[in-house]
This record gives structure tokens, C-alpha cells and sequence, in this order.
């Protein structure tokens, strides 16, 4: 059995991270040069380690599967990102921001981590200013907030519903200074392909030019994934199209432990899926929450006709209207955490009360905020938002309320790292939503881009040298290495063992199916006899995916449908260890809900006996081969464990 | 020299050569408006402007003008086609927003230039040209009768038309150029480009007038109303 | 409600740069008009790869309107002709009536070579950013985020500008290939804050040379780019980068 070494420094929580960066060791700017680091992945993360590590002096190679840094789903984040400034005035400080990411992510996270993450997240707003990255003002020119779900302060920053595009454009134009300066090499539409291991370190990636489709060695002295999350093993989800888990799972195969894969966020504000044609799902931002209010009919019949489409939601009178977040959870009201918000609307829609014609919509109304604060300051607010809205669905939300349900959103889950944010495989790291370590069981609004920043700008850069110190003497390595020949060859072969099964299926018609299964089984509500279920599921559709699959047109020059395919590949893999991993934890936390563990009134019901731990998951050699998990145990230290209450 | 080697550089020549074009316009449409009043008045002018060293001075300025606003217009066009690549669209859709002038400024600037040299035939040749090479009898009239020119040349409908044309051509070939002048000389923004464009859509409009007002009275009562 | 339209579909296909490339023709039928355009260049996908032909291939990714990846120049307009702006991904087939003969064609501009079908490279863009879009600051402890003030009315219009995703669309769009608005877009974002001042003469310069070095045409005022953006990027944006610039200049 593995022992999991977490090396968190010792101290006080509040003094963990300073002890940490007095005494770890650092290499100097003449060895800095010497040493290169791979990054793969330009999100959040991945840009803003990859530019800072450019301007420390190493010498970096950043790749991304997009044509351009700037593509990055990160990108696609709208909300906001919290920093514990106290800027409002209103009892925030960093213990606080601490605190509410610990109890949001229902006591799953490691502890050390998130107080990391809440000390540096300050510097983040101050670092993105000076980049010029344009939060929203007061008149007076100071920097405004607002406030997100699961919380009880103003710690958010915004810039209108694009934060996540001005924060990553921020990152990209630090991005592309470096590559101005020659530091950061940048390699645009290359997918990582494998990993390198050299002597039990990570040493290489074996990446895919996608417009050539020829493989390429690259050799670095230490490889940082930065790949995000696998949202999209459920089909649906929103995620971007090309999201996908390819580079953690070659990692896992690689011998990188896999943690948390169970915790899966839904997100409870997305537009209700429309058809079976559909290729993803759009969100809604959380902030809409802040001034919407979300109901269902209180009579059943009511929701029949809204199904039938006989009546629209504003036909509704007031005192017919459940309110039933307000209802349930008086103290936060509309604004609980997601995993909460999404739980109750299918319970809901569950008993009947869906608004759309699938029953699964339940309304988010915005006509109290209207009449409260006059339709152009809902504008001012939401206004691009509503357009967004009403351009997909063709209803205006200023008339009619806006129908929203949960979605695969993000996911907690990622590579194991200790605190130094590294694999189990010296060398390798994995930094933003790629690693598991911040967000515990669910993660909070507008803390997806404080982590992936906080990793790349402010934690990265520092713990990596701790690894990179002892490495100054190792040389550059040759990429004719044997070790190279043979992760090349295999994916190689890979490549060519799916080109030539010419079966019928093609790679999205399974992909479907795989999310189908996922979406069913192992989404929002899970119980033992799903998961097993679903375990078998997943074996057909890998037996398929091996059997029948038909990727057209040839491995030579540019195939998206090969591309796809290899993806597929992993995120069949990966829906198998969500489902193993969903069925290993007895207990409901967070974003994982478990039928059988739960409250007289529907609550989720924790396990703190016997499931206080980060499930490790280890790859067997072979998809076939369930794999073996061991357990970090989680130790408060600074936080008394409680259950989560936002009632009252 | 950023003028000549950079893309703004370049439009910036375009935009101070057409600025003071539409200046020696206003100059010219001011002294026509003399020949609706006054036959004395407007030959006096045009002594003034005859065959003396700043009349010439002038004029070469104002040659160098016109041609360096032509030669920038063709080397700005060749860069643009080539910039647009080898394939074209199959389809296109002009949006509103988008003024027909404004995408056929280069054609509009033919016209005008093939107008200038008919008008330079008709007029400055028999003008100001007799006068340089001393024989002031080579056209129809004596060469300071500038006033006896005009009756000449808009008493035939065939010229007075292809005036008109040429008028028609300049006119939309300055609604765009106006504004767009000042925008590239970066006098603009959200407030004044709507500004710019009433004002810019008012001074050509009435500028062309009163070229117009002066062809068409001669065109229809000669010298004699 | 939704309902079914049927339609034509041309669509180019160019292998590679040096090909000359083609259209071809398809019938689409009973297509849901609340699908995405990219839902249905799904289906039709999927029915050439059920006849073992190769897809059509077109970039896209976020599929919400914000990564600025997908960009093709429908019916005569990039991104597709919607009355708020959108890009392509937030195309939906209401759009479109029954009968109608749908023209989907890649940006066709010199600076935007086509690497397959309507997929375009324009990694020119990445080249113009690193010339000097950015604002020089080293990652670690600037400044407090307050310390700097930044009237609501400038940080409102640095946003505005700093909006653009990055499509292409006003290149595709110009009869020129003028990237004008792209490069004025960054520019006005860093021109507007105090931040960005110190290195704004210099950006400017920087910026525009690399975009005629990547053989850009020269802007002349159509106003086309701001037409079709999906972002709505203002012309206001290029004039106060070419005041930016001859100011520059001038002081050189």
C-alpha cells in the first residue's frame, strides 16, 4: 500500500504558506535558464504559470489545443472572483473566505490548501489591476463587489459577465509579453498525447500537431498540467467542445493517483436542455441569483399546463408561486450553494413541478427586481445576459421569466497534488481545475478563477523550485531517448488500432450514449444500484467504442474526428472512475449526493466516521482493471467540522 | 518615414491632401458664385488668379496635391487588393451601417479625376496655360474671359451633363471623405462621429450646390439672366 | 414552439492553403429552428460521416459566444446576420426560413491563410498582441488594487474595448483586410487606464508595425468591421488609435 504524503508544513494554519516559502529551496537566475518546464494547457492557470515562470527566467513551452492562448474555456466564466480585500467593509477577512470554501465544499478539502488559496487571494486583484484587466468601479474609482451564492459578504470582483474573459485575457497578454521576450515558446493547436517518464520523474510529452497530425517529442525538466477539468465525460455539459480529460488520464495511466472523481459539480442555472441535437449546455451565470428569484407553481395542475405550453410563467399569480429556495433556506435564500440550489430544483421537477415541456425547468424570475430597481438598472446589470437568453430561446427574460436547470458545470475532482500542487510522480505537477485539492465536495461561486490564478501566479511558481533546485546539475534531455520511442510508438499504435476499426458508429453518436449513462447514473442523484449498473454500461460502451467505431479520413494532416475519438477514449476511462469513485463513498457531500445518505427532509447526509478522507485512485495497467484506491485522510485543524446549515 | 511605411501613416496623407482639396473646393465654389452676379466681378478674379508667380505657385501646390492624393489612392488600393487574398466571396451583404461611397471611394476618385482633366481641358488650358505660352487667342475666347468660358462651355448640354456627373461623383466621393479625413487624423469618437457626419454631409451638400447652382444657370440662360 | 425547416446548404471545401477549393451542396431536412447553426453543421456532419465521407471542418469551441473561435462568413455576413450581434455559435436557425439557400464560406483574407475548409489560421493576431499588448508588469506584489483610482466612466470604456474576442470578424468583414479595429480595441483598453499610459506611445507603434508587417490592408473608414462585430467594438476605437499613433510619432 501507497503511503500519500501530503507535505504540508508544519506551523499554524495562518503561518503554513510563510513557513513554507522561508525555507523552501529556490534555484538561482543562472540555473533558472537552464531548466525548462513544459505547461501544458493556456486557461487561467496554465497562462498565468506559464507566463510567470517565462519572466522568472526558466525556459518554458506552453501548448494549447486552440488556435490561439486566448481560446481557453476559462474564458467562458462570467461571474466574478473572490479576493478577501474587506473592500465593502462588511467582516471579511481571510480566515472568513477560508472558512466559507472549507464549509461550501462540505468539509472534503484540504485544509492547508484553501487557507493558501484565501492568503493569496488578494494579491490576485492587485496583480490583475496592474495588468490592466478592467473590474467594474464605483464612481469614486474604487473597485466594486458584489456578493455570490453561499456566502454572507461582498467579496466578489467582476468586470460586467466576462470576468473570466478579462482575468484570462489578462493572463494572456502576461502570456504574451514572455513569448515577445523569447522566455515562453508557444505551441497553438497541439494536444498532449502522453507523458515521459524518465527514471519515476516526468521528463516529456508526446504531443500531436493537430493540423499535421504527425506526433512530436518535446523534453522538459518538469511538466505542469494545466489542463482543466472533465466536465464533458457527461456529453452535456458546459464545458467547451474541446474540453476534455486527455492529459489527466494519461497522467493516471501514467501512475498519477486520481482523486475525488465522484465530485462533479451541477451547476443550478443553465438553459434547459432543448433537443437531442443539442451540443452543450450554456449557463446563466450565478449572479443572476442576486436579483432573481426561483419558483415553481405551487399546484401541480398549474405545472401541467406550463408543460403543455397552454399557460406562460407571468400568467401565474403571485400567491401561487412556491419560492421554495426562500422556502427551504431562509438565511440564504436564492443565494445557497450550488449543490444545494441544484438538488432542490430536481426535487422539484421530481414531484412534478417542471415548468418546460421536458419537466425539467423550474423558473428564475427577475419582474420583483424590475419592479424594485426599474428595468434599466436590471439592464445595467444583466443586460447582456438577457440578450444571450433571449437570442437562444427566443423568450425576453424582461417579460417572462427565464426557465434555467442543472448542468454539469465544473468538476472538484482532478490529479492528486500535495501541497507543493504535485502529482505522486516527482516532476509532474497540476495546477487550476486539473487538480483536485481546493474546492473539497463542491466548489463556490467565483472560486474556479481565484484557484486557477492563485496556482499559476502565486503558488506554482515558488513550489516548483523546491522540485526544479535539485535539478540544476541533470542536462537537457535528448528526445531520442528509448523512454520517448516507446510513449510515442504507443500512441502510435493507439492511433492506428483506431483508424483501422471501421465499424459504424461514429465518435459523437457514443459519446452520447457514454453521457447518457453518466447523466442517468452517476449525476445528480446516485445510488448503489446505478453505480453498478452504470459500471456495466460503461464496459458495453467501451466494447463498442472499441468494436464499431468508424473515425473517416486518414491519421496523416488534420482529422478532427480522430481527435475526438482519442479523447473519447479517456473520457470513457474516466466516466468508469467517477463511477467507482461515486460508489466507494458511502455518504452525500457537496456535489456528490447519494440516495441512500440523506435526511428525513432530503438534506444530504455526511459521513464525517468514516469518509473523511481524499479517495486516491490508482491505475491497474489496464481500462479493464478496476482500480485501487487508497485514502488521504482529511484533519481539521483550524475549522470545527460541522453540518452544513443554510437555513438559518 | 512613419508617413510613407506605416498603414496610418499613409491614410494620414490621404487625409491632409483631401482636407485641403476640400478647402481649394470651397475657395473655387466661392469665387463661381461671383459669375451669377457679376461678369466684371468675376473676370477681375480671374486676373487676379492669372499668370503671375503665386497664381502659379499655387497651382503647382494644388497639381502636387491632387497627384499625391491619386498616387496614395492606387498604392493604398494595390496594398488593400492584395491584402484581401485571392479568393473572394461568393457571397456578399453589404450592411446597413455601411455607406456605398465608402467602399467605393477609389472608383468615385476616377471619376473625378477623369472630370478634372475635361475641366482643366475646358477652362485652365484655354486660361491660364494661354497666358503662360503668351498666346491668349488659342481657345474660343481671350483668355482672361473667364466669365465668356463658362457661357461656352454649359451652353453645351453634352458638357453641362457630364459637369453634372462629375459634380454627383465629388459629392459622394466628400460625404465619405469629410469624415473620414478627421477620423484618421483621430479628431473622432463616440460623441463627434455623428457630429462630424452632419456636419461633414451639410458643408459638401452645400458646397456641390452652389458648383451645381452656377453650371445650371448657365446651362439654361447663358449669361443672359 | 419550435418548428422543422428544410433547406440547402453550400458549404466551401479547400484542402489546405494551396488548393483552390470548392463548394459543395447539400439538402438538409426537417432541422429543428431552435438548433444552433453549429448543432446543425453537427448533423450534417454526421450524416457525411454515416456515408463514410469527412466532415466539414470549421473551428469552434465554447459554443456561448466567448471564445471567439468559431468564424464562419455566412450568407454574405461573418458570424451570420442576427440584429443584436452574435457570433456564429449564437446563430440559431430561426434565423432561416424553409427554402432557403444557406452560403457558409471561411474569412477570406491574405493574413488569414485557410488551414482546412473554413478553418482559418489566425495566429496573426497572437503575433500582433505579443508586439505590445500587454501592460509590462512582473507577477508578485504590486501595488495595492485600490491604490490606484480609475473614474467609473474610463473603466466602463476600457471594458468596452477590452470586450473583443478575438474573431476576426471586422478582418473577414472589410474589403481591405483591415485589422484596425482588433489592434484599436487593445490599444483603447490600455490607452483608457492609467496603468497602460506609461507604455502607450510605444504599444501603439509596436502594435501597427506588426499588423502591416503581417500584411493587413489599410484601414479606409468603411465601417464595415463595426457591423458585423459581435462584440460591438466601436470606430472610436481606431480613431484614438490613430491619434495614439501620430501623437506617437509626432513626439519621436
Amino acid at each position: 500500500m501507497a503511503t500519500i504524503n501530503s507535505k504540508i508544513p508544519e506551523g499554524p494554519i495562518s503561518e503554513k504558506w510563510t513557513n513554507f516559502k522561508a525555507h523552501q529551496k529556490l534555484v538561482n537566475p543562472a540555473n533558472k535558464r537552464k531548466l525548462d518546464i513544459i505547461v501544458v494547457g493556456t486557461g487561467l492557470a496554465g497562462a498565468s504559470a506559464a507566463a510567470s515562470l517565462g519572466e522568472m527566467g526558466f525556459k518554458v513551452f506552453n501548448f494549447c489545443i486552440q488556435d490561439s492562448p486566448r481560446r481557453a474555456h476559462s474564458i467562458a466564466a462570467q461571474g466574478g472572483i473572490n479576493a478577501a480585500k474587506n473592500y465593502q467593509n462588511d467582516g471579511d477577512s481571510v480566515y472568513r473566505l477560508f472558512y466559507d470554501t472549507v464549509k461550501g465544499g462540505d468539509y472534503r478539502a484540504r485544509e492547508a490548501n484553501v487557507y493558501r488559496l484565501a492568503e493569496v487571494s488578494a494579491n490576485i486583484i492587485d496583480q490583475c489591476v496592474a495588468q490592466g484587466v478592467p473590474f467594474a468601479r464605483e464612481y469614486g474609482g474604487l473597485l466594486a463587489n458584489r456578493s455570490f451564492g453561499g456566502v454572507q459578504v461582498s467579496r466578489t470582483f467582476y468586470a460586467k459577465g466576462q470576468t473570466g474573459q478579462q482575468l484570462l485575457l489578462g493572463a494572456y497578454s502576461a502570456l504574451m509579453c514572455q513569448v515577445h521576450a523569447g522566455t515562453v515558446k508557444l505551441f497553438c493547436r497541439y494536444e498532449m498525447q502522453d507523458v515521459v517518464i524518465i527514471d519515476g520523474r516526468a521528463r516529456g510529452i508526446i504531443a500531436k500537431n493537430l493540423i499535421t497530425g504527425k506526433l512530436e517529442r518535446f523534453a522538459a525538466h518538469a511538466v505542469v498540467l494545466a489542463t482543466g477539468g472533465y466536465g464533458n465525460t457527461y456529453f452535456l455539459s458546459t464545458n467547451a467542445m474541446g474540453c476534455n480529460c486527455s492529459a489527466a488520464i494519461a497522467a493516471y495511466r501514467k501512475g498519477a493517483y486520481f482523486a475525488n472523481p465522484a465530485f462533479v459539480q451541477i451547476h443550478p442555472t443553465c438553459i434547459p436542455v432543448h433537443g437531442d441535437k443539442q451540443s452543450k449546455l450554456t449557463l446563466m451565470s450565478e449572479s443572476l441569483r442576486n436579483d432573481g428569484r426561483i419558483w415553481v407553481p405551487k399546484k401541480l395542475e398549474d405545472a401541467k399546463k406550463l408543460q403543455e405550453g397552454k399557460i406562460q410563467g407571468r400568467d401565474i399569480p403571485e400567491e401561487d408561486r412556491d419560492y421554495y429556495l426562500e422556502r427551504r433556506y431562509p438565511a440564504f435564500g436564492n443565494l445557497v450553494p450550488r449543490d444545494v440550489a441544484s438538488r432542490a430544483a430536481k426535487e422539484r421537477c421530481d414531484k412534478g413541478y417542471g415548468v418546460n415541456s421536458t419537466g425539467l425547468a423550474v423558473f428564475l424570475d427577475f419582474s420583483e427586481a424590475i419592479q424594485r430597481l426599474g428595468r434599466d438598472a436590471v439592464e445595467q446589470r444583466y443586460g447582456n445576459l438577457f440578450d444571450m437568453y433571449e437570442e437562444i430561446t427566443d423568450v425576453s427574460p424582461y417579460d417572462n421569466p427565464m426557465m434555467i436547470y442543472p448542468a454539469i458545470h465544473y468538476t472538484m475532482g482532478g490529479l492528486w497534488v500535495d501541497y507543493e500542487l504535485q502529482t505522486n510522480i516527482p516532476g509532474l505537477f497540476a495546477i487550476g481545475e486539473c487538480n483536485f485539492s481546493d474546492h473539497g465536495a463542491n466548489r463556490l461561486g467565483a472560486s474556479a478563477l481565484m484557484q486557477g490564478l492563485a496556482d499559476g501566479y502565486f503558488v506554482l511558481p515558488y513550489t516548483i523550485q523546491n522540485y526544479l533546485s535539485d535539478q540544476i546539475t541533470v542536462p537537457r534531455f535528448s528526445t531520442d531517448l528509448p523512454e520517448f520511442a516507446a510513449a510515442e510508438k504507443a500512441v502510435n499504435d493507439r492511433i492506428d488500432h483506431l483508424m483501422n476499426i471501421k465499424g459504424k458508429e461514429s465518435v459523437d453518436s457514443i459519446h452520447k450514449k457514454l453521457g447518457h449513462v453518466m447523466w442517468e447514473y452517476v449525476g445528480m442523484a446516485r445510488t448503489k444500484e446505478g453505480l453498478e449498473k452504470a459500471l456495466g454500461l460503461l464496459k458495453d460502451i467501451r466494447k463498442e467504442f472499441e468494436t464499431n467505431l468508424f473515425v473517416p479520413g486518414s491519421k496523416e494532416g488534420l482529422n478532427v474526428e480522430l481527435d475526438k475519438a482519442l479523447r473519447l477514449n479517456d473520457f470513457i476511462t474516466m466516466g468508469q472512475l467517477i463511477a467507482y469513485d461515486a460508489l466507494n463513498r458511502n455518504e452525500s457531500c457537496g456535489g456528490h449526493f447519494r440516495e441512500e445518505y440523506q435526511t428525513e427532509d432530503g438534506e444530504a447526509k455526511r459521513d464525517d466516521q468514516n469518509c473523511f478522507y481524499v479517495s486516491c485512485w490508482e491505475y491497474q495497467g489496464s481500462d479493464e482493471k478496476a482500480p485501487v484506491m487508497y485514502k488521504e485522510p482529511l484533519k481539521y485543524e483550524a475549522i470545527e467540522v460541522k453540518t452544513r446549515n443554510y437555513k438559518n | 518615414m512613419w508617413l510613407c511605411n506605416s498603414s496610418i501613416g499613409r491614410k494620414v496623407i490621404m487625409s491632409v491632401t483631401g482636407v485641403a482639396l476640400i478647402l481649394f473646393l470651397t475657395f473655387h465654389a466661392c469665387m463661381n458664385v461671383v459669375a451669377l452676379f457679376s461678369e466684371e466681378g468675376y473676370n477681375t478674379v480671374c486676373e487676379l488668379l492669372g499668370a503671375n508667380w503665386y497664381a502659379v505657385a499655387a497651382t503647382l501646390v494644388l497639381a502636387a496635391l491632387v497627384a499625391i492624393h491619386f498616387i496614395y489612392a492606387i498604392i493604398l488600393t494595390l496594398q488593400n487588393r492584395k491584402a484581401r487574398g485571392s479568393n473572394r466571396y461568393a457571397v456578399t451583404d453589404r450592411p446597413e451601417k455601411v455607406e456605398w461611397a465608402s467602399q467605393n471611394m477609389f472608383v468615385l476618385g476616377v471619376i473625378v479625376v477623369v472630370g478634372l482633366l475635361l475641366h482643366l481641358y475646358n477652362f485652365w488650358y484655354n486660361m491660364m496655360f494661354a497666358e503662360l505660352i503668351g498666346d491668349p487667342y488659342m481657345g474660343p475666347c481671350y483668355a482672361g474671359d473667364g466669365y465668356g468660358y463658362i457661357v461656352e462651355t454649359f451652353s453645351n448640354p453634352i458638357l453641362t451633363v457630364l459637369y453634372v456627373v462629375w459634380f454627383v461623383a465629388i459629392w459622394f466621393h466628400l460625404t465619405h471623405g469629410f469624415w473620414s479625413a478627421l477620423q484618421t487624423l483621430g479628431w473622432n469618437g463616440k460623441v463627434w462621429f455623428q457630429r462630424w457626419k452632419t456636419i461633414g454631409t451639410w458643408y459638401v451638400t452645400i458646397l456641390m450646390a452652389l458648383f451645381l447652382v452656377v453650371a445650371l444657370k448657365f446651362a439654361f440662360c447663358g449669361g443672359a439672366c | 414552439m419550435a418548428k422543422n425547416i428544410s433547406f440547402t446548404i453550400k458549404y466551401w471545401k479547400q484542402n489546405g492553403p494551396k488548393d483552390a477549393g470548392h463548394f459543395e451542396q447539400r439538402e438538409m431536412k426537417d432541422i429543428p429552428d431552435d438548433t444552433s447553426f453549429l448543432e446543425m453543421l453537427d448533423i450534417l456532419n454526421e450524416e457525411l460521416i454515416e456515408e463514410g465521407k469527412e466532415p466539414f471542418v470549421f473551428d469552434h469551441d465554447c459554443r456561448e459566444g466567448i471564445c471567439g473561435m468559431c468564424s464562419l462568413y455566412i450568407n454574405g455576413t461573418p458570424h451570420g446576420k442576427t440584429e443584436t450581434g452574435a457570433t456564429t455559435c449564437q446563430l440559431y436557425m430561426r434565423r432561416f426560413n424553409d427554402g432557403d439557400v444557406i452560403t457558409v464560406e471561411p474569412w477570406r483574407s491574405a493574413a488569414f491563410p485557410v488551414i482546412k475548409d473554413c478553418m482559418v489560421d489566425r495566429s496573426a493576431f497572437d503575433k500582433i498582441q505579443q508586439a505590445g499588448g500587454y501592460i509590462t508588469v512582473r507577477t508578485g506584489a504590486p501595488q495595492d488594487a485600490n491604490a490606484i483610482l480609475i473614474p467609473k466612466q474610463n473603466a466602463d470604456e476600457a471594458m468596452d474595448c477590452a470586450t473583443c474576442i478575438g474573431c476576426g470578424a471586422c478582418v473577414a468583414a472589410c474589403k481591405n483586410g483591415s485589422a484596425m479595429l482588433f489592434v484599436s480595441s487593445k490599444v483603447s483598453q490600455f490607452a483608457l487606464l492609467p496603468q497602460g499610459r506609461p507604455e502607450a506611445a510605444k504599444r501603439a507603434k509596436a502594435m501597427v508595425a506588426k499588423m502591416d508587417e503581417l500584411g493587413f490592408g489599410n484601414c479606409t473608414n468603411t465601417r464595415a468591421c463595426e457591423a458585423v462585430c459581435p462584440k460591438n467594438e466601436s470606430i472610436a476605437n481606431i480613431a484614438r488609435l490613430n491619434r495614439e499613433f501620430i501623437k506617437a510619432k509626432l513626439n519621436d
